[in-house]
């Protein structure tokens, strides 16, 4: 879309660019362009003298037991959160469409905690689970599950999935409402009229209507789960105990911040970056059709 | 229950079976509900009474259910001297750090893509789509992927440990940029019309009808941008290593170490509530906006 009527100017346009183009330029292309460029590259250990390998990065990066077990750990974790958040979204935004007392309050008090910092939220989970103090983490011991984040893998990444899975329930609960809410009475009533029961009623009128906004949501969850859960795994496990909650993102951290190893972090940006254009293709491919099945 | 006048035993029946029907929906509704919102709160609630209560109670592990007596206390050394074993940097200077931070980001994201989106909409020139497509691509660079080349760049531009460091890198927006663009092509054409036939230029357009115009979407997406400016935790912890520049989400986490029982959890939890405050009243008081801000940047 364009528009008929425009203002002339030979410089005025690009003077009103200029600050976004710089910054986009000097803080987005530039870094990038880097980090594809060492990707290729494999630095001496005193960052004197560089050499072109090819591929040789990703081959290693790829054959690295560690970090397929960072790309499993990154699935598993995604999977849970995703499929976590939505579900409980869905299930607390049917029942606050429903013409009951007090849905305003409710939703209010439903929707706080997308303005928790997902490392707040780590912290406060950590709290409530931590083995010695924490009020549910001495109800486990006591209860005679030995619950201890601290050295059990499976246990550790239970606890950074519901810290994340949380935090990310009034995202969608917003949007799963609006959705709900934006499906016409009338369809309802005539679904209601044919004499369907609720649950069939839901699972065959209202939940097909949803799957735009589902679509939509499996896609922006995905990418929180990926990118936006630093902070709660920084902050909670540290990528342990051992590397049972070391994500992709995670792993590019340690690799590149803590251990230095430029050649193998650029590498692991590159297939990242991969994994964002996709992500976002799909998103906007969705929102151009708003696919209705 | 007694059938009402005019109405036989048997319709009486079916209505009072409906009425017994709608109201267990209803309780089960409600139910559902209550429990949701307490999950949801729980958390919270155990920070709350976390840090009302000394730290010799936390550590031995008896943390109550209920506030204790020891508010006052925590908050003031948490505010005034730091929480955690360590007392690193008061709550007050990171709190202080964050919500410029926070001020600076949303301010800056929404200045800079009102000026880009206006060029793209109101203007015709060479390259018009060429950096349309450029705001657009960095959505598909976050920070996260280039961790270590961003870094670079900042030290070669003396950015590290600065305020400007913290901010900079981050007001580029392509979503706020989409976001103003699709509403300046709903701003009619015969505006445009009036004002050049009243001789006003370009800038004045922008600063007399634009912006009144946009405020809307200003608000909305200023509490969007709060909250993301706010809850930063990489970058803050990539390019800060001076206490006095410490945001309060990062130093929270700095705190906690590795989670070790023997820690002043007292004044942790103090500082946690406080670092929580500011984004929840936010979203909270201005919850139309919030709702707004959210449904429509995603678009």
């Amino acid at each position: 879309m364009r528009r008929r009527v425009i203002f002339r100017g030979k410089v005025l346009p690009y003077l009103l660019l200029a600050p976004q183009i710089a910054v986009t330029l000097v803080f987005f292309f530039w870094p990038a362009g880097q980090a594809i460029r060492q990707s290729v590259l494999r630095e001496d250990p005193f960052g004197l003298r560089s050499e072109f390998v090819g591929l040789e990065n990703f081959r290693e990066v790829l054959a690295d037991p560690l970090y397929l077990n960072a790309v499993w750990n990154t699935a598993v974790f995604s999977a849970a959160v995703a499929a976590l958040a939505l579900g409980a979204a869905l299930f607390l935004a049917v029942l606050a469409d429903k013409q009951i007392r007090g849905a305003g309050a409710y939703k209010t008090l439903l929707i706080w905690p997308y303005a928790v910092a997902p490392a707040v939220a780590a912290v406060l989970w950590l709290f409530l689970f931590h083995p010695s103090i924490g009020l549910v983490g001495r109800a486990l011991n006591a209860a005679g599950i030995a619950w201890d984040y601290k050295l059990n893998g499976a246990q550790a990444m239970a606890l950074v999935i519901l810290a994340s899975a949380w935090k990310q329930v009034s995202y969608n609960f917003i949007f799963f409402l609006a959705g709900l809410q934006s499906i016409p009475r009338s369809v309802l009533e005539a679904a209601a009229m044919d004499g369907a029961r609720p649950a069939y009623r839901f699972w065959t009128v209202v939940f097909p209507l949803l799957s735009p906004t589902t679509f939509f949501l499996v896609v922006v969850n995905l990418t929180y789960a990926f990118f936006d859960t630093f902070g709660v795994i920084h902050a909670l496990t540290g990528g342990g105990p051992g590397k049972a909650t070391e994500t992709l993102i995670y792993k590019v951290y340690v690799d590149g911040v803590q251990n230095l190893n430029l050649g193998g972090s650029a590498a692991q940006s590159v297939i990242l970056m991969a994994i964002v254009i996709a992500l976002t293709a799909v998103q906007f491919r969705h929102v151009e059709r708003r696919v209705h099945y | 229950m007694r059938a009402p006048e005019g109405i036989g035993p048997a319709e009486g029946r079916a209505a009072a079976a409906a009425r017994r029907r709608r109201l267990l929906d209803r309780a089960w509704t409600h139910g559902w509900l209550v429990l949701g919102v307490l999950v949801f709160a729980l958390p919270i609630w155990i920070t709350l009474v976390g840090s009302t209560h000394d730290a010799a109670t936390i550590g031995r592990g008896e943390v109550p259910l209920l506030p204790g007596h020891h508010a006052i206390g925590n908050y003031a050394t948490a505010w005034a001297e730091g929480g955690g074993r360590f007392r690193t940097t008061a709550a007050a200077v990171m709190l202080w750090n964050s919500a410029l931070m926070a001020l600076l980001i949303a301010a800056g994201k929404i200045a800079i893509s009102l000026l880009s989106a206006y060029a793209v909409a109101f203007f015709s020139f060479p390259g018009r789509m060429a950096f349309f497509w450029m705001i657009f691509l960095t959505l598909m660079l976050p920070v996260e992927v280039r961790i270590i080349p961003t870094f670079q760049v900042m030290v070669d531009l003396a950015l590290i440990n600065t305020m400007a460091g913290l901010v900079v890198p981050l007001v580029a927006s392509a979503t706020a940029t989409l976001l103003f663009r699709q509403f300046f092509l709903t701003i009619p054409d015969e505006y445009v019309e009036a004002a050049k036939m009243d001789g006003a230029g370009p800038l004045r357009f922008f600063r007399d009808v634009v912006v009144p115009l946009s405020v809307t979407n200003i608000a909305a997406l200023f509490v969007i941008l709060f909250i993301y400016g706010w809850n930063q935790y990489l970058w803050p912890l990539l390019v800060v290593n001076d206490s006095s520049l410490e945001t309060i989400v990062v130093g929270l986490s700095k705190m906690i170490g590795t989670g070790d029982a023997q820690n002043e959890w007292n004044t942790i939890m103090a500082t946690a509530v406080l670092a929580m405050l500011p984004p929840v009243a936010v979203v909270v008081l201005m919850q139309r906006w919030f709702v707004r801000g959210l449904t429509e940047t995603e678009k």
